[in-house]
């Protein structure tokens, strides 16, 4: 056997609730973080992302209790982004039971953080992650922010690989031009990520059917990001996870112990 | 009552709940006494192998698993927890390497992998009589780590493969360690857990 590819869900987290239309039959209350964070192990899920929309610092104080609540209650990896700028911010996830951090923004307006979160903590903890969409470049794909509105004036095959050499210990790849459309991940730029980038790529946008999420991983991704397919229930973790498992894809099939 | 030696190094509060899912007491320390005396004692690690030695000597913390293998008392090393058991590591060193606690006279050194850090979930190989893995041999296992061990040591071992072969764990007497982390291993590691409380 070898590595298995990781199924992670992406939760949007603010005020110490789960939000962004959510969708589960069997939950009695879809906004509970730890609730949410239980079902999602109980289905397969490999990881989880909390991704902090928060508008205001209070509301950030309620995350750190949001990831210290799921930490000490689902025992698998947990990763905390959104509204990072300094190690400090880093330490006090961690603190609060995050295994992994992800920055974006934070990192394109100051490339350094990644080398001061990476000599701190170790690269192991840092997750780059980088909203992309295609674009006149020499690569042809370029960096953006603010959810895919404005060019960030960053080639992202060049951002790849600076934030590789700066310390990133995993690049999330979110297509911008995908993202929503449930019309397949964006599988040149996966292609051409992998490529030039030695550290675990998690991909993410677009993904819609099972076909889909079998396609990313051959273009090179270890790992599958999807937020609405699953809260939507469009498709259950186990059942993508079964498809790739009929298709051949080592998956994670711990059985009951 | 388990003890986990506190050094500065992760996050331990997350790991203290997963132990005590087992139903033992479970307390997180840096006092000597109590990390010598506990009935079982883990040695978490998150970082690099040196900064982890750092923090380790700093608690007296060499000592006090020199001192516990040689008293034969129960002992879990976890990722850079259990690499720094080890002679010494090869991490961020141009040539020389970092001194460990020395239980077991082998390297730890970086895998031959096209992608590391190894990351995610893995299955592992058992050879010899495990009681850690009882139960558990079809189970995968989450690991986070670029560097490893590869020469067996210890009565019994588990193996893993990432571009290379590598020791995943390591039972020897009352010292056991996991190069994955048991406390994020969903069900597989809150069992493992179990059956290593259950030898104490």
């Amino acid at each position: 056997m070898a590595l298995s590819i990781r199924i992670i869900p992406c939760l949007d987290v603010t005020d110490g609730r789960v939000v962004k239309g959510v969708n589960f039959t069997d939950l009695v209350d879809a906004g509970d973080p730890v609730e949410m964070a239980s079902l999602y192990n109980a289905e397969g899920a490999d990881e989880l992302t909390f991704l902090d929309i928060s508008a205001s610092s209070s509301d950030r104080e309620m995350t750190l209790d949001v990831v210290r609540k799921t930490a000490e209650q689902v025992f698998i990896p947990l990763t905390v982004g959104g509204g990072i700028r300094t190690v400090e911010d880093v330490d006090r996830l961690l603190r609060a039971g995050a295994d992994k951090v992800s920055i974006n923004t934070s990192a394109i307006a100051r490339p350094e953080l990644i080398a001061e979160i990476a000599d701190r903590f170790g690269s192991q903890v840092l997750v780059i992650s980088i909203d992309a969409r295609r674009a006149r470049t020499e690569s042809g794909f370029e960096v953006t922010t603010h959810g895919g509105r404005q060019s960030a004036g960053l080639d992202a095959l060049a951002w790849v690989e600076k934030a590789c050499t700066l310390g990133a210990g995993e690049i999330l790849l979110n297509s911008m031009d995908a993202d929503g459309t449930r019309a397949g991940y964006d599988i040149g730029m996966i292609t051409a990520v992998r490529a030039i980038s030695k550290v675990p790529l998690i991909a993410s946008g677009g993904a819609g059917s099972l076909e889909d999420f079998a396609a990313a991983l051959d273009a090179g991704a270890d790992a599958l990001l999807a937020a609405s397919v699953f809260h939507f229930g469009v498709h259950r973790i186990s059942d993508v996870k079964k498809y790739l498992s009929a298709q051949g894809y080592s998956i994670r099939t711990n059985t009951a112990v | 009552m388990i003890a986990i030696l506190d050094y500065g190094s992760g996050n331990l509060r997350s790991a203290q709940r997963a132990f005590e899912r087992s139903g033992a007491k479970v307390v997180v320390t840096s006092d000597r006494d109590v990390a010598l005396n506990a009935a079982g004692l883990v040695v978490p690690g998150v970082g690099a192998f040196a900064a982890c030695m750092r923090g380790l000597i700093k608690v007296g913390g060499d000592e006090i698993v020199r001192a516990r293998v040689a008293q034969q008392r129960p002992t879990l090393g976890i990722c850079v927890g259990m690499q720094i058991f080890f002679r010494d590591g090869d991490e961020h060193t141009n040539g020389e390497l970092h001194k460990g606690v020395g239980v077991w006279q082998e390297s730890v050194s970086k895998m031959k992998a096209p992608i590391l850090p190894h990351m995610g979930w893995n299955t592992v190989s058992i050879t010899g009589e495990s009681n850690l893995f009882n139960g558990l041999n079809d189970q995968s296992f989450y690991f986070v780590h670029s560097y490893a061990a590869k020469a067996p040591v210890g009565a019994a071992q588990a193996w893993t493969t990432h571009g290379e072969k590598f020791l995943s764990a390591v039972e020897d007497g009352a010292i056991c360690a996991t190069q994955f982390h048991p406390e994020k291993s969903g069900d597989a590691g809150l069992a493992l857990i179990k059956n290593w409380v259950a030898m104490l």
